[in-house]
């Protein structure tokens, strides 16, 4: 039989908001560009992204301006964020919103007409443009739909609708593949028929979103493998900052089937206060000295801010996320959980039950029907979840190039560096969009001077067997069984709370997971087979388990989403130290990297006094790399 | 904790196919795709199912339960009587590919068919100004998860093959009519082009589709009726008929 192939200048693998909007960009700069999807068009990840889209529009609060977004920005991240991308999404992340309306999005308005902003963890202003609780699902409408308006001018101009730019649904890639150094494109097959298909292509964007499912909670869909991640790293690029890992604060706890699922932030945003069993508004106990003037220290204050927040401070359930979910973790720990290991969250006593069905109508469906409970009346019942990795392909800030394999280019969560050592909620929606812009530009600017890079056959045979081996082996493993077992790993032994010997126990168990792993035998036929889709699944979610687990062992200090218990505080020297991942054919290796100092005039937007909470008196004394 | 639950399963692909029961386990607060899944993993594991998000966002477990077009991740076990049976088959107005997971790209198709939102030239990014109630109308519509239940469910299609060439179905119909209602959109005439290219004169509203949808918008009362009175309106407005007979005889 012969082999199917495509043959395009980009090809952009995922189709969620960074994929999508790169892809609108290389067409828009003239390219042919191929789209593929794991799972159906408009259903990524993306659509669950639920409180809204961090950008300084000013708005609701006319002193909100890049420079503030970018300092928040650094300061959830603890000062570990790649300064250039932070300030470039700073800068960038208001013409990307507005953008979106010139492409039909509805966002909710102010009174004035303009694009309402809400307020969220850790943003100093109102800031985040928003639809209701769905505004993941606007941002992916309005690309799909920006998409099909793309291909309805193709076909007014060629007379065939998919001539330059055609979307790939259910298809898997397992291999990005190099010739001379250099992107030639990429392998894979076809979730609904199991046949392979190979597509040429000079420059490859990565957009695959995340890894939540290498955890056991997590509010990821099954798509979440870490499918770029890994891909990359088998094509020679670096991952930066594994080690760090979002636990959203609040997922759900009750019942056990829908553990996990996000419950907003915007829940907070909106007046929800978290309390323990004992009835006590605990999070005021768990406000840290780096952020004591900017949160409230007392409820008097703290709900006084609703009302006036040019002179209060806010509550601390706006703290950035990894303090909440640490909060949380201690409570329920020190046996103040509710009955089934969480907190209470609850909006019913601030807010009019007619307020939040309009405000967080997904949210009150959500609990309805899932767990019974009405959130005009009762409490949420909430507790941490895996929901976002901060660490990625490193990337230069500008063109989102994978540092070191020409042609290759990552944007959105399967990109490092942007949000340092913890995000901020609100900044992953406008990241996508920024650096998925600058990802297709880069790729359609780098595909202009270089030119086709066709694919060998040796390459093409070698990417096929890999494909074939699980339907040749009989009695092996269960690759349903080893996912298990290694989320069972990540949760207990690299999740919230980690300590050496754990850490060392995980990399262990997920080298002798691996091991095992490359004798999973499928069972039945190529056809639609969700057996054999997860054999390769798997493959990805252990690379990334290596990389997390190994450069988590390394790093002896506690930041955003990386907390040891036996190195409690945070370190100013840890914070010039970036870890580097590389895959070596055979194991993860993992060096420390400086990280680039931020220039005097970014330097300059911050008081003295704040960073050196941060810095070291040599870097404070330096002011700046210029 | 757990209980048996007796499940009928429809597997087979285009050729052949029939109803396979399996018992299985299940725990409090369980939903059929969480015993989908346990299937697959213990039992039979090509089991072919499509899942995204697992919390009713994403609009992929689109499959028939007990004969009802539903979403299996928002369909509580609990919601059936202990000793019921539950039968799981796939979309049937769409062509099986394999047991539960079926060939939608009908619908992507006629996505492709609906013209795209045209954005006034004058307005710059960022000088939109619109009221909330104004943007309230299609931000209903907007909420469309894209399952494609009503799309199953409807009549025009579900039984009749030879009518989805000239039929987009109500998930375009509320498409079309969330821009027919933004309040920015330039393109003209999206009423007449719905009812004389996509299909919606064959419409009879018997509002099935509203009531399989799990976003409860209400397609047929805010979306198809009140365009096809306007088309009524556009049809049969005397004084244009009477500039048409106008511009006939001056033609003859």
């Amino acid at each position: 039989m012969t082999l199917e192939r495509h043959k395009y200048d980009v090809l952009v693998i995922g189709a969620g908001g960074a994929g999508l909007r790169a892809a609108v960009e290389a067409r828009e700069a003239g390219l042919s560009v191929a789209i593929i999807c794991k799972s159906l068009f408009g259903k990524a990840h993306t659509v669950m992204a639920e409180g809204g889209a961090a950008a300084s529009m000013g708005n609701v609060n006319d002193n909100d301006n890049w420079m503030v977004h970018f300092r928040d920005t650094m300061r959830g991240g603890k000062f570990l964020n790649h300064y250039r991308m932070a300030e470039l999404h700073a800068k960038e992340a208001p013409d990307r919103i507005w953008e979106l309306e010139t492409w039909g999005a509805l966002f909710d308005r102010t009174k004035e007409g303009k694009i309402s902003q809400r307020n969220f963890g850790g943003h100093e202003y109102p800031r985040l443009a928003h639809v209701g609780d769905r505004t993941g699902l606007e941002l992916i409408r309005t690309m799909q739909q920006k998409i099909v308006a793309l291909q309805q001018a193709d076909g007014r101009e060629f007379g065939d609708m998919e001539a330059k730019m055609k979307v790939y649904a259910e298809c898997t890639i397992t291999e990005i593949l190099k010739e001379n150094g250099k992107i030639a494109g990429a392998y894979g097959y076809w979730r609904e028929t199991g046949e392979e298909v190979l597509f040429e292509a000079p420059a490859v964007v990565i957009a695959t979103g995340g890894v939540g499912k290498t955890f056991k909670i997590t509010s990821n869909s099954w798509e979440g493998t870490g499918d770029g991640h890994a891909l990359a790293l088998k094509a020679g690029a670096n991952l930066v900052d594994m080690e760090f890992l979002q636990f959203h604060p609040t997922g759900m706890v009750w019942p056990p089937s829908v553990r996990g699922i996000l419950v907003t932030e915007s829940v907070r945003g909106e007046g929800g206060i978290l309390t323990n069993s004992l009835g006590e508004r605990f999070m005021f106990k768990y406000i840290p000295d780096v952020f004591k003037d900017k949160y409230a220290d007392n409820e008097a204050e703290a709900d006084r801010w609703y009302e006036d927040q040019d002179n209060n401070r806010r509550p601390p359930e706006l703290l950035p996320r990894d303090e909440v979910a640490r909060a949380i973790n201690s409570e329920v720990k020190a046996g103040r959980g509710t009955e089934h290991g969480g907190v209470y969250l609850d909006v019913s006593k601030r807010i009019p039950a007619e307020v939040i069905k309009k405000r967080l109508p997904s949210m009150w469906h959500q609990f309805y029907e899932l767990a019974g409970v009405d959130i005009t009346k009762e409490a949420m019942e909430v507790g941490p979840t895996c929901h976002y990795v901060m660490g990625g392909v490193e990337v230069e800030p500008d063109t989102a190039a994978a540092v070191g394999v020409p042609g290759l280019y990552a944007a959105g969560e399967v990109a490092g560096g942007m949000h340092g050592s913890n995000r901020l909620g609100g900044n992953s929606l406008t990241d996508l969009l920024v650096f998925g812009r600058r990802a297709g530009a880069g790729a359609a600017d780098y595909v202009k001077s270089a030119g086709a890079n066709p694919v060998s056959d040796a390459t093409i045979k070698a990417a096929a067997d890999r494909i074939e081996a699980p339907f040749s082996r009989e009695g092996g493993e269960n690759s349903y069984s080893l996912h298990a077992e290694l989320q069972e790993v990540t949760h207990n032994l690299v999740g919230i709370i980690r300590t050496r010997t754990e850490i060392e126990e995980a990399i262990a168990k997920i080298t002798d997971i691996r091991a095992r792993s490359k004798n999973v035998a499928v069972a039945g036929g190529r056809k639609f087979n969700p057996g054999f889709h997860l054999a390769f699944d798997l493959d990805n979610m252990l690379l990334v388990a290596e990389s997390t687990a190994k450069s988590a062992l390394l790093r002896e200090e506690s930041r955003g989403g990386h907390t040891r218990d036996d190195f409690p505080g945070m370190n100013n020297q840890w914070r010039q130290v970036n870890h580097i991942a590389s895959f070596d054919g055979n194991q993860v290796n993992i060096k420390a990297q400086p990280l680039p100092m931020l220039p005097k005039e970014l330097f300059d937007l911050f008081d003295v006094h704040e960073l050196e909470k941060y810095m070291t008196p040599e870097e404070i004394a330096k002011g700046g790399s210029n | 904790m757990a209980r048996k639950l007796n499940l009928r399963i429809w597997r087979g692909d285009a050729t052949d196919g029939g109803l396979k029961d399996v018992q299985v386990d299940v725990n409090e607060g369980e939903v059929v795709l969480d015993v989908i899944h346990r299937v697959q993993a213990t039992q039979m594991g090509d089991l072919a199912v499509r899942w995204n998000c697992k919390a009713g966002k994403c609009g992929s477990c689109s499959m028939e339960i007990n004969g009802k077009p539903r979403l299996a991740c928002m369909t509580q076990v609990a919601s059936f009587d202990e000793d019921e049976t539950i039968t799981v088959t796939p979309l049937r107005a769409f062509p099986v590919i394999k047991d539960l997971v079926t060939d939608v790209s009908f619908n992507y198709k006629k996505a492709m068919e609906i013209p795209a939102y045209e954005h006034p030239k004058e307005l710059a990014p960022g000088e939109a100004r619109m009221e909330q109630v104004d943007v309230e109308r299609s931000q209903e519509f907007r909420k469309c998860i894209e399952c494609f239940l009503c799309q199953n469910t409807c009549h025009v299609i579900r039984d009749h093959e030879e009518n989805k060439k000239s039929f987009a179905g109500p998930r375009f119909f509320i498409r079309i009519a969330e821009l027919d209602m933004h309040p920015l959109d330039k393109l003209k005439n999206r009423k007449r082009t719905a009812q004389e290219e996509h299909g919606l004169g064959m419409c009879n509203i018997t509002k099935c589709c509203t009531e399989v949808c799990p976003e409860h918008i209400k397609i047929t009362d805010n979306a198809i009726i009140p365009m096809k009175e306007r088309v009524v309106d556009i049809k049969y407005d005397p004084a244009r008929m009477f500039a048409g007979l106008l511009k006939r005889e001056k033609r003859n």
